[in-house]
């Protein structure tokens, strides 16, 4: 069933404003959504004043200032703070991306951060994952092959190699995923930009030697053709990534043997 | 009050925490060895630290041109400074080459050469002819990206066995038989904060290093040494952890990671006048001279005032002068890091850089097969039953005083793999999963209870911060005896707040103002057995470079650091030998005792 609000229980309501830190030069206000499971509270939306002159210039360096210096009980992921981990995925300004590699100065005025759309949210700032997980567990995100495993490496061309740039370097952030629409009306069954972009990545890997296999697993009403290139995939993906292209590839591929 | 936590029960053969590159492959090994295997970690396994590794994984292939292990194990024991074993040195140059066909065979996207083959870079410290020709390409990489690749890889693996995950479990403390023997972990489960036993035959730690115990580090935010400060609580020793390696080229200010590879695919550093300078103290290896020496050559630069910007305390690293198509095909992931943590393009720009906390060579004690070590002085090889360690966390010790570049993730999988092969020969199958240990889980759980519920007057954030800036000012690049001592002094006054300490959030799920406390004691045990084993070691070895202790000193200090630290934070100091012989002798085709023999280290 499509929902065109949020359920009553799950409205953000407006939450407290923080004081601003005594003595700051330069402040920067951000609005986060906050959601404590152990209260029958709505979330709601917790006012901060981040001393900019104290702090890195990132937005994920703001919100850790935040947790050291004001409120210790926010809660987010993050780990590498550099753009490859993909931890600290979050809506932030109304686009999804990571915390660490996006600038305070890329906007004016207040930051406003959400945890990534249309997931079931644990606490603040951090969403369950599972059902991405296993979408991408199902596309058998391994090599697969028949032949017999040569002693040394399989032989791959410096060309072939080439054809998985731009697809091996997703750092399953959902950031992709989590911005789809499509995704979100049928993320059971659809199995969302960041999967399929995986799943392009196997099936154009050259030493991979079960594509049919792969295709076949493919060739369902939901699974693929639930992709109608809206491109927000591609809009967000912080590592420049697009999915929709491969999405588009594992298309062709499939009219392709149709008509071979 | 530690009984109010309700406990969940699970039995396996292993355990293993953590689930970067070793994690994942003991965990794959320990699958195919047909045990029932549990593999817990705090962090989905794809943003585990390994994620971060560039530039490559290091095995004699001789893809371009001439190698053989024999050159690798001997530029490994140069670079160690002479203070890893010799062992675990032959075992992990003899099996990189066919870890990483695994690894290929596994899936990983490895770059290629015109022929096919896994393309190989130049990386430092690693030669040819025993150190006395040219640089060998030598490290195989997926551009530079070649540990996200690798960790990705294996999660993709460990997906098709039978291998079950724990994921944002967070693992407390050891369960430790009154025999001494090991008997699982503690974990507590971050999603819907219930507390989870684990007993199994045997536990794995690789929980990585503690780069977060100093300020400026190029780790990740969950580097925090919680394996080490799980093996510290269990009153075992911790192996040389004064060596800690500063990596030349993290971005000035972010401390974010540019990799060796850059050195290797041509990059050089210049001072402010403009001087490539390690032509200077590096006449053979110049820019790839291992990274301790990279290091201080930086450090001494920038202190005679050649260092560059407005307040001359940085490096400039060049990469303007290479084709870009080389930079867009293999450094693009250090292209996109320059653009958006120093603002440089660098097809046009110098990136400023700075020595900065990477790896911890030191760690858990432990053998070649992956077993950790409980050494006395009769029996310096004492093993501790059902306990391993492989990674960052393990000290086997394959990079004794200095690591060199792209020999960490062939660490992961070499040791990884040879854990799960040494529990297929000595866990007994038919032996019953340890019993319960109740006074054990009282203890853990009362230390979760305390912190749960700590009421002091500091904030987490500030006793970690006081921390990281003591371990960056006195445990730096360069020590000496007065700024080691103040080090011990500060750092143990610091260590005396903990109990002070002030946990705000009281709840159960997803608290991670509690996770940080908890890997807040993690972090201050290693950082304090870091700077009293540095004070004490009265030489100049690899990483540990003591102004007033200038030379190594093979005669009193060719030995392994052992630490102690009890709950006081008051620590202990001990030595075991370094193993020198290797695993084969000359006469069998192993390496010439004659060309590993402690020497001067000049690169």
């Amino acid at each position: 069933m499509v929902e065109l609000l949020l359920p009553k229980n799950s409205r953000p309501a407006k939450g407290k404003t923080w004081p601003k830190p005594a003595g700051a030069k330069s402040l920067r206000e951000y609005h986060i959504y906050r959601y404590d499971p152990d209260s029958d509270a709505n979330p709601r939306i917790d006012t901060y004043f981040v001393d900019t002159s104290d702090c890195g210039p990132m937005i994920l360096d703001g919100l850790l200032w935040i947790k050291n210096k004001v409120d210790p009980t926010l809660t987010l992921r993050r780990s590498c703070r550099e753009g490859i981990c993909g931890s600290c995925s979050m809506n932030i300004n109304g686009l999804n991306t990571l915390a660490c590699t996006k600038g305070m100065d890329d906007s004016t005025g207040a930051i406003k951060i959400y945890p990534l759309p249309h997931m079931p949210v644990v606490k603040d700032l951090v969403p369950d994952l599972s059902n991405f997980y296993a979408q991408h567990r199902a596309i058998e995100p391994w090599l697969q092959t028949t032949s017999e495993t040569p002693k040394t490496e399989w032989k791959q061309s410096i060309e072939e190699r080439s054809k998985l740039d731009g697809l091996y370097e997703c750092i399953l952030c959902a950031c992709c995923s989590t911005s789809c629409p499509s995704y979100w009306w049928n993320g059971e069954k659809y199995l969302g930009p960041a999967a399929l972009l995986q799943a392009y990545r196997w099936l154009i890997d050259s030493r991979d030697e079960t594509t049919q296999a792969r295709l076949d697993d493919l060739e369902d009403p939901f699974k693929l053709y639930r992709c109608h290139t809206i491109m927000n995939c591609a809009k967000v993906c912080p590592k420049g990534l697009n999915p929709a292209k491969a999405i588009a590839e594992i298309k062709k591929m499939m009219v392709e043997r149709k008509v071979a | 009050m530690a009984s109010a936590y309700e406990i969940i029960d699970h039995e396996f053969d292993v355990v293993v925490v953590g689930a970067g590159g070793a994690g994942l492959r003991a965990t794959l090994g320990m699958a195919e060895q047909g045990f029932n295997t549990a593999c817990i970690t705090k962090v989905f396994p794809t943003r585990s630290h390994t994620v971060a590794a560039q530039g490559g994984i290091a095995a004699s292939l001789s893809n371009m041109g001439p190698d053989n292990w024999q050159w690798h194990m001997y530029d490994t024991v140069k670079g160690s400074d002479w203070l890893g074993d010799n062992d675990a040195m032959e075992y992990l140059a003899r099996q990189a080459p066919a870890a990483i066909y695994e690894l290929e065979h596994y899936g990983v996207p490895f770059s290629r050469t015109e022929e096919g083959n896994i393309y190989q870079r130049p990386f430092g410290g690693h030669m040819t002819e025993f150190g006395d020709g040219p640089p060998v390409q030598r490290t195989c990489a997926a551009a530079d990206r070649t540990g996200h690749a690798i960790l990705h890889t294996l999660y993709g693996q460990s997906l098709r066995n039978n291998a079950q995950f724990f994921i944002e479990y967070f693992a407390l403390d050891l369960i430790m038989g009154d025999d001494g023997a090991c008997e699982g972990v503690i974990a507590w489960k971050l999603d819907d904060g219930t507390m989870h036993r684990f007993r199994a035959k045997s536990t794995v730690l690789a929980t990585g290093g503690y780069g977060r115990s100093f300020f400026s580090a190029t780790s990740a935010h969950t580097c925090t040494g919680d394996g080490n400060g799980m093996v510290a609580r269990a009153g075992l020793p911790l192996q040389d952890m004064e060596f800690v390696q500063f990596h030349p080229t993290g971005i000035y200010g972010a401390g974010v990671l540019i990799t060796e590879g850059a050195r290797g695919e041509g990059g050089y550093l210049t001072n402010s006048e403009g001087e490539r300078f390690m032509e200077r103290y590096a006449p053979n290896a110049k820019d790839l001279a291992s990274r301790d020496v990279v290091s201080r050559c930086m450090t001494l630069e920038i202190r005679e005032g050649r260092g560059v910007g407005p307040k001359k305390d940085h490096i400039f690293l060049h990469l303007d002068h290479l084709d870009p198509k080389v930079l867009h095909q293999r450094l693009p992931g250090i292209t996109e890091s320059a653009k958006i943590f120093a603002g440089v393009d660098l097809t046009r720009e110098p990136i400023p850089v700075l020595p900065t906390v990477h790896y911890n060579m030191g760690g858990i004690p432990a053998n070649y097969h992956g077993e950790v070590l409980n050494p006395t002085d009769a029996e310096p090889d004492r093993i501790v039953p059902g306990l391993m360690a492989v990674g960052e966390a393990a000290c086997a010790s394959v990079h004794g005083a200095n690591r060199l570049g792209s020999n960490s993730l062939t660490d992961l999988v070499v040791f990884g793999r040879a854990a799960a092969l040494r529990a297929g020969e000595v866990i007994d199958r038919s032996a019953p999963i340890p019993a319960i240990n109740k006074a054990q889980d009282d203890k853990i759980m009362a230390r979760f209870d305390r912190l749960r519920n700590a009421n002091g007057s500091k904030p987490t954030a500030e006793l970690r911060d006081a921390m990281q800036h003591t371990m960056q000012e006195d445990a730096a690049v360069f020590r000496t005896g007065e700024t080691l001592q103040s080090g011990v002094a500060r750092m143990s006054e610091i260590y005396g707040r903990l109990p002070d300490v002030k946990v705000t959030d009281r709840s159960l799920i997803w608290n991670t103002d509690l996770v940080e406390t908890l890997e807040l004691e993690n972090l201050m045990a290693n950082a304090m057995v870091t700077v009293v084993s540095a004070e004490a070691r009265h030489e100049s070895r690899g990483a540990h470079a003591r102004e007033d202790f200038p030379d190594r000193d093979d005669v009193a200090w060719r030995k392994h650091s052992l630490s102690w630290i009890d709950d006081a934070g008051k620590v202990r100091l001990g030595y075991r030998p370094v193993h020198v012989d290797p695993l084969t002798p000359h006469s069998d085709g192993g390496i010439d005792l004659k060309k590993i023999a402690p020497k001067v280290r000049v690169y």
